[in-house]
């Protein structure tokens, strides 16, 4: 056992009183059965009056969100397309593929986002406002840090074009800027708005030059005493070198230049060429990557990994991956200043600066409430062939695991449980076996629903568990008294010894009836009657009746005495079958030959000599034999009588 | 090129109807109804799919479908026909038929009629009262047929409170669709792959007229009626098969089309093209089958989703008796001389769709992803 990386989560069942009784509990699939016993935990004679319901502790609750089941939907199609990628793909298109999908993946948590974020706008009450918004913050962190591990992880983005993807993330993060401008660029005079310098600064911040320079020339059409410095600071936001991403030039090129750039910065501001102007004075200190001046605009910058792309952006922005975790590091604690400790969202962010692919998801894991996260961020980072499959002490490798945990969450739900199949489709050693023991316990309301997990186990060839689901239909079927529906299902099952006894139920009814039911059925059962003995029978003994009443009486009698002499028949019905021979036997034309008849007596001797002789009766079973022994005799006169007219009509053929 | 729109609406979708329009209306679609099941709590909810060409304040947002008003549903909806414009009738797992009211001015629906135990097990040795599922409602103002999951027929007027006729055990198997015929006669399909037709001016309880595919019994989920001959019938079945009938001759199908191994939910012609027809299936699939001859080689305007032409058909019975001119073209089916165009209209998924809807010149369908599609104008429109 590995040892736990945090103590788990107390929950407090209201209703519960854990002090004073002891518990009890039962584990499900992806629920827990809770109940007080009435065991008192001091006194172990005493019984104590206990709460008196059981609870259900669900452990996976943002699956019962309404709008996340629109994530989880949405991403079982791009996880799907995603095993499909194919593997003979390598080098640049499949990394390409990777991005995209990983693009994909967040653009859905974006839209989820957005709408979760109307629905806390609309919240009628403030506690659920509360909750939808806290939903949005966390969607919102996932986005973050899965953004940050596509540019890590997946892009490998090389020295350079490094920082443009980190720019790229904060600008997508930190988002405020927008409205500040529309709300700057809005007034009537916008150089003297409030927030006029908070504006440009933090287009600075961000590496928004281009913007910031428009700024600045409003700045200098409305103060024509500034006009000439702000024209000096917009030239070196213009010149600053960087990394276009259709430019050919090398990185040393761009570092020589960016050092040239960089001392020219340096020279104004030992000229004090800025001085007149705190504010452009500021704005180079930034441009130099000057750290206090950075942390000056701690506000602005809102948080620490901001601080750390605008320090690299102006200080190093040729920064390689493996320096990156220095700085990440660095600007963390330079950020905090020790004032307060980091959240897990900081630590999960400084793992992955680490380039720590399994502490990313380890603290992903404990940190947020759902297992949707780290399941497809790790099978994406599998597919990208990061993560060495080390297997865990439970049988399985880490992706594998965090799949199997989703899914069991979704088989959880009543309605999710299809996305779920298709994760443990892709678990290849633990999958096949979690999907069986789910599929048997999806409660099958309606016939349509039953079809559709039919479909699934047989696709699967899970013959155990297809037998299983046709055998409760069938088992519903015979309770409604559904004859019909019940055989059609054993049939699907190929379970011949539920066709057999269903097929012993229709003679049964037939018996006390006289009449068959279910006869669309039985007179369309085909190649399915070989199912058992007895199907067989039933559906050959309806083929009787047919001829009977159609009046083909030769072949009616012949598939009669088949049907005794191949012993399909089962002896109980003999008798059944022997009477029904008795009207052929009284037709006017002879219909059983001396041959068959001989078979027929055959027949009735063996079944009465069998016989088993009883002791004491009572009078019931006394007139029943009695009923019994008349048939007997009723049968051998005209079995002797048929002989007679089949003999003297077969010898006077053969003579004629 | 094709515009399919789609919304993720955190519902498992069984069914999706158009709102009829009024006859010798000029307008096209623009509500339909969907009802879901597999849910902890079930709904029906009418759709609107806006104004065209009004954008939205967005800007992105014009092509997406609006949800109207929902209505809780007591169990599954298993079927969903429009009874008239304001109408529309659920068919319930627990046997239950509804009618809802749906009234455009303020957006409510409201329950105008209801018959609660309309399928029940009953017989000898069965519990008390047991529900059984109504698998498919027909609608033909006034009458309503409604056939289950038990082999139960009823036959309801929709302001009377009682049945105007029940019949049990029609089926020994489970009905799973039904559809008008001609107005008083009926036509099922069950899970045993028999078609029966059942005309309610006769007094017997029996169904008549058995149409089977040969010994397969593989079971029949859909069926539709061709919109001008009667006697042609279509029907998609488990094993993928789509099967052309014709009703009048023979008690086999005239051809059978081999799409896709998974079952096919429904099947639906093209009301004023009956030469086009769309199909839905388990595996995620919706396509269009084209069987019009006139039309070679223009249909390549639209190619969304992956051409497939890979079909299999089987002309079974000679129709030398029948007069060439009033043929459909899905009778003469001959794979040598036409062929059919099958174009899947959705990107490959893997859950099932199980419904779909067409009407002039939109297509709706719902899946068990959670999704509704909505397809604004049919390509072929254009071409006619």
């Amino acid at each position: 056992m590995e040892e736990l990386d945090g103590e788990p989560a107390v929950t407090v069942i209201p209703g519960v009183n854990s002090k004073k009784n002891q518990m009890c509990f039962d584990w499900g699939p992806g629920e827990m059965l809770v109940c007080e016993t009435s065991f008192s935990k001091k006194e172990k004679s005493e019984m104590v009056p206990s709460c008196p319901f059981i609870y259900i502790i669900r452990k996976d609750v943002d699956v019962y969100s309404q709008i996340l089941r629109k994530l989880f939907n949405e991403s079982h199609g791009i996880f799907l397309g995603l095993q499909r990628i194919d593997e003979e793909l390598t080098g640049k298109s499949r990394k390409s593929q990777l991005v995209r999908v990983s693009k994909n993946y967040r653009s859905v948590i974006r839209a989820c986002m957005e709408e979760m974020h109307q629905v806390a706008i609309a919240a009628k009450d403030p506690a659920s406002g509360r909750q939808f918004s806290s939903q949005v913050s966390i969607l919102s962190a996932m986005e973050l840090i899965w953004n940050l591990c596509e540019i890590l992880f997946i892009e490998v983005a090389p020295a350079g074009h490094l920082l443009l993807h980190l720019l790229d993330w904060v600008r997508l993060h930190v988002c405020e800027v927008d409205s500040l401008s529309a709300d700057v660029l809005g007034s009537e005079n916008p150089s003297n708005h409030d927030s006029f310098w908070n504006l440009v600064t933090i287009l600075v911040l961000q590496g928004r030059l281009d913007e910031a320079r428009q700024m600045l020339s409003k700045e200098a059409d409305a103060s024509p005493a500034s006009a000439g410095i702000c024209r000096i600071m917009g030239d070196l936001m213009r010149t600053m070198p960087i990394l276009s991403p259709g430019n050919t030039q090398t990185l040393t090129e761009l570092e020589l230049k960016w050092q040239h750039w960089h001392e020219e910065c340096e020279r104004y501001l030992q000229d004090s060429t800025f001085a007149t102007n705190p504010h452009l004075e500021s704005l180079l200190k930034i441009m130099l990557g000057d750290e206090a001046a950075l942390l000056e605009q701690k506000e602005l910058l809102s948080n620490w990994y901001h601080f750390l792309v605008t320090r690299l952006l102006y200080s190093n922005p040729i920064v390689k991956p493996i320096d990156l975790h220095y700085y990440a590091q660095s600007s963390l604690d330079l950020f905090l200043g020790g004032e307060s400790s980091p959240e897990p969202l900081d630590n999960i962010l400084l793992a992955a600066f680490e380039f720590d692919i399994h502490q990313v998801i380890k603290e992903c894991s404990i940190a947020l409430s759902n297992w949707w996260f780290v399941a497809h961020l790790t099978d994406l980072l599998d597919h990208c062939k990061l993560l060495q499959s080390h297997n865990l002490y439970f049988g399985s490798n880490m992706r594998e695991f965090l799949l199997l945990e989703y899914a069991s969450g979704l088989f959880a739900h009543p309605s999710l449980w299809q996305l779920g199949v298709d994760y443990f489709d892709y678990c290849p050693k633990l999958g096949r076996v979690s999907l069986e023991l789910h599929m048997e316990r999806i409660p099958l309301n309606t016939e349509q629903k039953a079809l559709k997990v039919l479909r699934i186990c047989e696709q699967r060839q899970m013959t155990e568990q297809v037998r299983s689901i046709c055998k409760i239909l069938a088992m519903k079927a015979v309770r409604n008294n559904r004859l019909g529906s019940a055989l059609s299902w054993s049939i699907r099952a190929k379970d011949a010894a539920f066709a057999t006894l269903v097929s012993d139920r229709f003679l049964r009814d037939y018996c006390e009836r006289g009449c068959f039911s279910d006869l669309d059925l039985i007179d369309n059962l085909g190649p399915a009657m070989m199912l058992s003995d007895r199907l067989t029978f039933l559906g050959k003994y309806r083929e009787f009746h047919r001829m009977y009443g159609e009046k083909r009486f030769a072949d009616a009698a012949s598939l009669l005495l088949s049907l005794m002499t191949s012993r399909i028949a089962p002896r109980s019905f003999w008798m059944t079958l022997l009477t029904d021979a008795l009207p052929l036997l009284e037709q006017k034309q002879v219909i059983f030959s001396a041959e068959q008849t001989y078979e027929l007596m055959r027949c009735l001797e063996d079944l009465t000599s069998r016989r088993p002789v009883r002791g004491e009766s009572d009078i019931q079973q006394l007139q029943d034999e009695d009923i019994e022994t008349t048939k007997v005799e009723m049968l051998r006169l005209a079995l002797a009588r048929n002989l007679a007219r089949a003999i003297i009509r077969e010898g006077s053929l053969e003579g004629s | 090129m094709e515009e399919i729109y789609a919304k993720f609406v955190s519902q498992k979708i069984r069914k999706t109807r158009w709102r009829p329009l009024p006859p010798g209306s000029l307008q096209t679609a623009e509500t339909f109804a969907t009802g879901s099941w597999d849910n902890e709590e079930n709904y029906v909810s009418p759709w609107s799919i806006g104004d065209f060409g009004n954008l939205d304040s967005d800007g992105g947002f014009e092509g997406d479908h609006q949800l109207l008003c929902d209505i809780r549903h007591h169990g599954d909806v298993m079927d969903l026909p429009s009874f008239d414009q304001e109408r529309i009738v659920t068919a319930s797992s627990t046997g239950c038929v509804t009618v809802f009211l749906h009234r455009p001015n303020n957006q409510t629906l409201s329950v105008n009629q209801q018959w609660t135990t309309a399928h029940y097990h009953a017989g000898p040795g069965t519990p008390s009262y047991s529900s059984a599922p109504c698998a498919g409602v027909v609608c033909n103002n006034p009458e309503i047929v409604t056939v289950g999951e038990h082999g139960r027929i009823n036959l309801f007027k929709a302001d009377h409170k009682e049945a105007t006729r029940t019949i049990d055990n029609a089926d020994s198997n489970t009905f799973h669709a039904v559809t008008f015929l001609q107005t008083p006669e009926i036509l099922t399909v069950n899970s045993t792959g028999q078609l029966k037709t059942l005309d309610f001016r006769q007094q017997g309880n029996e169904l008549s007229h058995i149409l089977s595919l040969t010994s397969d019994r593989v079971p029949l989920h859909c069926v539709d009626r061709h919109p001008n001959q009667q006697h042609v019938v279509a029907t998609g079945g488990q094993d993928g098969i789509l099967s052309i009938w014709d009703v009048r001759q023979g008690t086999m199908p005239v051809s059978l089309l081999k799409a896709r191994e998974a079952e096919m939910w429904e099947v639906h012609f093209h009301p004023s093209n009956p030469d086009h027809l769309f199909t839905c299936s388990e595996d995620g699939s919706l396509w269009h089958w084209d069987a019009s001859t006139d039309v070679p080689e223009k249909l390549s305007l639209f190619q969304q989703g992956g051409r497939s032409s890979t079909f299999l058909s089987q002309s079974i019975s000679n129709q030398a008796n029948v007069h060439q001119s009033v043929i459909s073209s899905w009778l003469t089916t001959d794979p040598a001389k036409d062929r059919i165009e099958i174009t899947g209209l959705l990107p490959s998924r893997s859950l099932s769709v199980n419904s779909l809807d067409v009407l002039d010149p939109c297509l709706v369908c719902g899946t068990d992803a959670e999704a509704i599609y909505v397809a604004r104008y049919l390509f072929f429109i254009e071409i006619l």
